[in-house]
């Protein structure tokens, strides 16, 4: 068969049901190969659409994503997504056309080196150099894309190598010598984190998106109620633990609550749960948490002791872990009072600082009431993609997740632009949920596009664009830190996001009246198909509490 | 968001203390990795996104035609070696790594010098070579190659000897480095 319907093949094979790309020259086979393969492609309007759908297809998924593109542009299109998906560890496996071998290197029509664009935002990627070897590195491709620390992979097939007659047999394992993720986790470190957890008298547990890359929230539950542990999550790591939960402290970080954060600067112990200490977590590294000792669980070995020397290390997957943790803390019977002192104090801080905002009787609404209402109106049970900027912020502090994968959001780029195209792949993953996009007037115009995908496709997102006429989250900073010299964060003419759906056959509504809000944000929900809420919000209004960029904790302000 | 946020204004000299500072203390970094194209892009960018700096780097083969071994030597950066190990460890053809210990390695590098030295200057030259354990490779009328194989203690010092006699060019290979004793490096 031809070598593009082996990759047809191998991706049957690994059990791919849709992939999201746009053709162009150097993919034409792989293209005129769909029409007979019997595999869902999702035509997008820009390839960083396709990739981001691809992210949202995994991350609500938990299977690997597929993105195509073709050679040169559409495959430089494709470097945000593949970047985006390696700080989020997302297993993504982009499939880019390349031009014929005897042009590679002479800059040739639609040429560009993506291996080597790419080659620092990738988990790993192939260049093929022979046809016949292509479905190996397919099948190691998506090895590598969904194992260990999962993360983008990029393969990359020159035009000519794909036209070529090979014989295909289906590959059954996979042998990458240099590639062999820990996942048991050491016993005896594991025996000496629940030593350390019996003995502290203020413990927190910090969990992060690898709780739900590693399928491990009922198992983090398990540990965390196995006792009174209080625990937080990061952006990315929400629903890896129920909101709502007593033992919750909310998220933690820079918009985070103060009680996480303050928890976090008091703790004796921390129990790093798949998370990575970034930045935005940690604030000023050398006054974070001053007290404390960690213990760190990570698949990925080079995450430990990176920000944060780790006292105790344990590298492997979190759930294989967190099972024989919680085994090893049980038998040690702790002491039931040692936390009663500590729960007092979180308690007063619970008390003393709720998240909450100003809601002034007059006629705004304002972006919390917004996030309130569209938590409402969903019943907390659908899928949240967010964009990056304030409305994300209050996404994460106003929707209260209590499952995993129900919250996708670009946390380590920070990608303006990725809440609809992955709400895209989210919806086609997820065909009997409802997905919602939380967005700003700035991200939406970042990827609009797609609207176009989804009028074709009628793919069901509810894109909620909380609009505020500005680049919010920039106007902030530069409300706060630059002595309120706005510099080029007034959207201006934003467009009439109404029209502009309906242009593309989409419906549109506009909600200006806050008495009404759940009502009518229910009822633009319920719209079959794809619908675009343009949601007038309160113009200047700053989210709270923050920390400010490179300060500790106890200095949040708000 | 990007950083930092705030307006106040760093001073050079605050950038620099907050830089990268080398700490004397070298490194020799022996990586097994596979025989495949884009290997050594992927270590050395590796190296240079992560703000490691690489003093000498020498690939060749090995006994295996699948295996090739990067001998690599790093200036202790702020970053602790094991992130450098761990970081180039998550590269899929990177097969072994060991940092070898100063006291348990042979090193050896090699390094050709072009001396513009006649009369009696030359034979001056030829004796310093012949202390350092040297060989003569090309000798014309008004100059002459030298090679000699050694630590790189061994290889500067002679160069520094040399200098003075007028050193028209210099080539050094960067390290090799095998652990002493019976088991593999
Ligand atoms: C691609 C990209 N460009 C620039 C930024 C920097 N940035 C972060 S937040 C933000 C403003 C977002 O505005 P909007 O989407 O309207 O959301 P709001 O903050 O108003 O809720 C910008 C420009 C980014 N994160 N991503």
């Amino acid at each position: 068969m031809r070598a593009v319907d082996a990759v047809m093949e191998c991706l049957k094979a690994e059990g791919v049901d849709v992939v999201f790309g746009y053709p162009g020259g150097a993919n034409l086979p792989t293209y005129d190969a769909f029409v007979d393969a019997g595999i869902r492609h999702v035509l997008v309007r820009h390839e960083a659409g396709g990739g981001h759908a691809a992210e949202g297809y995994a991350k609500s998924t938990g299977k690997v994503g597929v993105a195509l593109g073709t050679s040169g542009p559409g495959a430089t299109n494709l470097v945000t997504p593949i970047m985006d998906a390696m700080m989020d560890s997302v297993p993504v496996v982009f499939i880019t056309g390349q031009v014929r071998t005897e042009l590679l290197g002479t800059d040739g029509f639609q040429e560009a080196d993506i291996l080597g664009i790419t080659m620092p935002a990738v988990k790993h990627s192939w260049m093929i150099q022979h046809p016949l070897e292509i479905p190996r590195v397919l099948h190691e491709a998506f090895h590598v894309a969904r194992t260990g620390r999962p993360g983008p992979v990029v393969v990359d097939i020159p035009t000519d190598l794909s036209k070529v007659d090979i014989p295909y047999e289906p590959v059954t394992d996979v042998h990458l010598p240099g590639y062999q993720p820990t996942t048991e986790g050491n016993v005896k470190q594991i025996r000496q984190a629940a030593k350390a957890l019996a003995a502290s008298r203020r413990p927190v547990i910090y969990a992060g998106g690898g709780v739900i890359s590693a399928g491990a929230s009922a198992e983090l539950t398990e540990f965390v109620t196995s006792d009174r542990f209080p625990i937080t999550c990061t952006l990315n790591g929400l629903g890896g633990f129920p909101a709502p939960h007593p033992q919750w402290l909310g998220m933690l970080g820079m918009h985070g609550t103060r009680t996480a954060n303050y928890a976090m600067d008091e703790a004796d112990l921390i129990c790093a749960v798949g998370a990575r200490f970034d930045d935005r977590i940690t604030g000023k590294l050398s006054e974070f948490a001053p007290r404390a000792k960690f213990i760190h669980i990570d698949i990925d070995p080079a995450e430990i002791s990176k920000n944060v020397p780790a006292h105790i290390p344990i590298v492997g997957d979190a759930r294989n872990i967190l099972g024989k943790l919680v085994n090893e803390y049980r038998a040690l019977d702790a002491d039931a009072g040692r936390l009663d002192e500590w729960w007092q104090r979180i308690g007063a801080w619970q008390e003393k600082h709720p998240l909450g905002f100003t809601d002034s009787s007059d006629e705004e609404i304002k972006p919390q009431r917004a996030v309130q209402a569209i938590y409402e109106a969903t019943g907390g049970s659908a899928i949240v993609c967010s964009d990056v900027g304030q409305h994300q912020m209050w996404a994460a502090q106003y929707y209260h997740f209590d499952r995993p994968r129900k919250w996708l959001n670009s946390g380590g780029l920070g990608t303006m632009g990725f809440g609809f195209p992955a709400a895209i792949g989210a919806a086609v993953g997820n065909p009997d949920e409802t997905v919602v996009c939380i967005t700003g007037d700035g991200s939406f115009q970042m990827n609009l596009q797609e609207l176009a995908t989804v009028s074709e496709n009628r793919i069901p997102v509810k894109v909620l664009i909380l609009n505020n006429g500005y680049l919010g989250m920039v106007r902030q900073w530069q409300e706060l830190f630059w002595d309120n010299r706005y510099s080029q964060v007034d959207m201006g003419q934003t467009p009439d996001f109404v029209k502009l759906a309906e242009a593309y056959g989409v419906a549109g509504v506009r909600l200006t009246r806050k008495d009404s809000l759940v009502e009518d944000l229910r009822a633009a929900i319920a719209i079959d198909g794809p619908v675009v809420v343009d949601i007038s919000v309160t113009r200047e209004e700053n989210v709270y509490p923050m920390i400010a960029p490179g300060a500790a904790a106890r200095e949040m302000v708000g | 968001m990007g950083d930092p946020g705030t307006k106040e204004l760093l001073s050079l000299e605050e950038l620099e203390a907050s830089g990268q500072m080398r700490t004397g203390r070298k490194h020799v970094l022996s990586i097994l990795v596979e025989n495949k194209p884009g290997v050594l892009t992927r270590i050395a960018g590796l190296f240079a996104r992560r703000g490691f700096n690489i003093d000498t780097l020498t690939v060749g083969p090995t006994d295996d035609e699948h295996v090739s071994r990067v001998t690599l030597t790093v200036d202790g950066a702020l970053h602790p070696i094991d992130q450098v190990t761990k970081q180039l460890h998550k590269l899929i053809n990177v097969l072994k790594i060991r940092d070898l210990e100063p006291a348990d390695t042979v090193t050896r590098e090699l390094a050709l010098f072009k001396v513009a030295a006649d009369g009696v200057q030359r034979a001056e030259v030829l004796q310093l070579c012949e202390i350092f354990r040297g060989r003569v490779v090309d000798v014309t009328r008004r100059s002459i190659i030298l090679e000699i194989t050694g630590t790189t203690d061994k290889i500067e010092s002679f160069e520094s000897l040399l200098r003075p006699f007028g050193l028209v060019e210099m080539m050094r290979t960067g390290e090799i480095a095998i652990s002493r004793g019976r088991g593999e490096t």
